[in-house]
């Protein structure tokens, strides 16, 4: 009797496992590649260390402060990059590797944003904005700067 | 009397001065940079009902508490404003396209030596991480040619997880017959687009 209620024990966890990996995966919408001076990332009420490498999630805040600035690139292959003194928030994130159908909603706050759109916006021009405190961008493609000035 | 007539007077002009002051002060710039490859690109710039769009190299745009105020930007401005979010740009995704024998899961001998390129292009990359496209013909239906292009980027993911590439930094996905390399109409067989696409990011 104890051997087979082991074993699906194991099995339920291996399952759960599984699933949290699954979320887990499905969670990141993109990678750190360049990280320089101060890089932080508020993500549900913590703050993280942006360094190189770290993957970034829908709804993450990424702070730079007065020596920082970030690279990121999206899994649709949008790059984004900031400046010092910026505050860029990832609002909405969803994009499918296969038809390349997405969306993609970012807040520059404060400070400076570099952007080359990537598949969302080549897919379906209206799919991905940039809001600041004065303007909402639509990005039909693909390299431009914005800046929002505290 | 004339003070409290008066006193609401220097509210609103204050209240109006402050409006103006923090339109300004929060105003921002929109400019839309030189393509690399010259091809048309565009922004639009919405502020609250009024829209501008730019679509010329260093076409740029300013909030103002009148609305968008279109200008024209430079090379030396961009730099002087945005130099360090430029500066932070990460490398721009690199594309390989490799093709096999036909009827093999074996790379043509041209395709084993690309694959080379592909490993040193990874090598160079800070914080590399790969995705693998696979592509179909048109023959068949999307069902069917999305998990063809899948079988066919595992295979060069494995290949690549073999040659050393961490498991984590290689994601294999696929398009089916969606992004063709040669336009075929539908039900065409074409070797052309029976393809891997290596992007190393």
């Amino acid at each position: 009797m104890s051997i087979p209620r082991g074993q699906v024990g194991r099995g339920s966890l291996a399952v759960a496992l599984l699933c949290l990996a699954t979320l887990a995966t499905a969670a990141e919408i993109g990678q750190i590649k360049t990280s320089k001076g101060q890089v932080a990332i508020e993500r549900e009420s913590k703050t993280l260390a942006g360094g190189a490498g770290v993957r970034v999630q829908t709804s993450d805040i990424i702070k730079t402060g007065a020596d920082g600035s970030v690279g990121i690139t999206m899994d649709d292959d949008s790059l984004l990059s900031v400046g010092p003194n910026s505050v860029l928030s990832l609002d909405r994130y969803a994009f499918d590797p296969t038809t390349s159908k997405g969306r993609f909603d970012a807040s520059l706050n404060k400070g400076t944003l570099a952007v080359i759109s990537g598949r969302i916006a080549k897919q379906s021009p209206d799919a991905m904005t940039v809001r600041t405190p004065t303007a909402i961008l639509g990005v039909r493609g693909t390299e431009f700067a914005v800046s929002a000035d505290d | 009397m004339i003070e409290a007539a008066l006193r609401p007077g220097r509210c609103g002009a204050l209240a109006m001065a402050c409006a103006l002051l923090a339109a300004c002060a929060s105003s921002g710039t929109v400019v839309l940079l030189p393509e690399k490859d010259g091809k048309p690109a565009a922004v639009t710039v919405k502020q609250g009902d009024k829209e501008v769009v730019l679509d010329q190299p260093y076409a740029a745009t300013k909030a103002t508490a009148f609305g968008p105020r279109p200008y024209t930007s430079s090379a030396q401005e961009v730099q002087s404003q945005f130099g360090s979010a430029l500066a932070a740009q990460p490398p721009r995704p690199v594309p390989y396209t490799l093709y096999f024998i036909e009827g093999k899961d074996e790379f043509t001998d041209e395709s084993k030596k690309l694959l080379e390129q592909v490993l040193s292009e990874i090598r160079q990359h800070p914080v590399p991480d790969v995705l693998v496209v696979g592509h179909t013909d048109t023959v068949g239906n999307d069902q069917y040619n999305d998990a063809l292009g899948q079988r066919r980027a595992d295979a060069v993911r494995a290949v690549l997880i073999a040659l050393g590439i961490p498991e984590s930094d290689v994601r294999a996905i696929s398009r089916g017959k969606r992004e063709l390399a040669v336009p075929t109409a539908d039900g065409v067989a074409e070797p052309r687009n029976r393809r891997v696409e290596i992007v190393v990011r």
